[in-house]
């Protein structure tokens, strides 16, 4: 099982990613360069969060627009897993990989705490390991974590289950319907604001984000053995 | 060679936090404002027959969040 975690210029999560991948998962982990354009032999792909290209024009916009984006929508679109974490849940709206738009905090200030969130599905590649309905204790760091979408796409996001992770309690930057995390129609990529590889050790305070990647694990053998059966 | 002005600014149905911490900010120093919204300007110089309109809707504004204008010169 390989991952890949991509480095945009500006990305400062990166380094943070790879070692709970690589040293506290136990994973096989490579950096992807942003210039990357050939994914292959990865099962998951991390977009992680930091400030791309300074946040400038809009968080992620830039981003969007390297080549590794258009690798990552092949790579997505054959089934790989796609995990954008906080700048780079940005980039998947920004990408059009998942729906909505960031806006800035209400309030307009930079969150950076422990907030609560809690699982609203169990049946995606992310969550499989969570109970539903369990509430998590991740922390968040950002200035841009407004989601929204209009009314008609909330309401099929909503219908469709795509709504992954809501804030419970305090809505800490007035993201619609308290979204904290959605995934998309066909289930392989997630967009999340907090950061889950900041809560993978008990050292930092916190375990609850380590689940996230055993999920993806668990999915990626699962699939990994379902292609041998066929093969066979 | 042709330069424009393409002013960006949140729709009038989404809520500005940075246009009312600004109008907090000037409340704050004692003048009287109802309503302020922050948007952003760019210049660019183009060759003539540039299609602004799509270059703001795929990059320069998210249509899904902001409207904007083009002005000429």
């Amino acid at each position: 099982m390989r991952f890949g975690v991509v480095t945009f210029p500006g990305s400062n999560c990166d380094a943070d990613c790879r070692w709970v991948l690589r040293e506290v998962m136990g994973f096989e982990t490579e950096s992807v360069w942003h210039e990357e354009t050939d994914l292959a032999g990865l099962d998951a792909v991390v977009l992680p969060g930091g400030f791309s290209y300074g946040d400038y024009l809009r968080a992620g916009a830039i981003a969007a627009t390297s080549p590794v984006m258009l690798a990552v929508r092949a790579f997505a679109a054959r089934g790989g897993l796609v995990l954008g974490v906080c700048n780079g849940f940005q980039i998947l709206l920004e990408t059009g990989l998942l729906p909505g738009a960031m806006l800035p905090n209400l309030g307009a200030r930079f969150r950076c705490e422990w907030v609560r969130v809690r699982v609203e599905r169990t049946d995606t590649p992310f969550t499989s390991r969570y109970r539903p309905g369990e509430v998590l204790r991740m922390p968040i760091a950002h200035r841009e974590g407004r989601y929204y979408a209009d009314p008609a796409t909330l309401e099929r996001l909503e219908a469709a289950g795509c709504v992954v992770f809501r804030y419970e309690g305090e809505n800490p930057n007035g993201s619609l319907h308290g979204i904290a995390g959605i995934r998309d129609e066909t289930g392989n990529v997630l967009g999340l604001m907090p950061h889950p590889e900041r809560c993978a050790e008990g050292i930092l305070g916190g375990e609850d984000g380590r689940r996230l990647f055993e999920s993806m694990a668990d999915w990626i053998r699962t699939k990994r053995r379902e292609a041998v059966w066929q093969r066979s | 060679m042709r330069r424009v002005r393409v002013v960006i600014f949140l729709k009038p149905g989404v809520l500005d936090a940075q246009g009312q911490a600004v109008a907090t900010g000037l409340r704050a120093l004692g003048y009287e404002v109802e309503d302020v919204r922050v948007g952003r300007a760019v210049e660019l110089a183009l060759p003539d027959g540039a299609d602004v309109e799509e270059l703001c809707a795929r990059f320069l504004a998210n249509p899904l969040i902001e409207e904007w204008r083009v002005e000429e010169g």
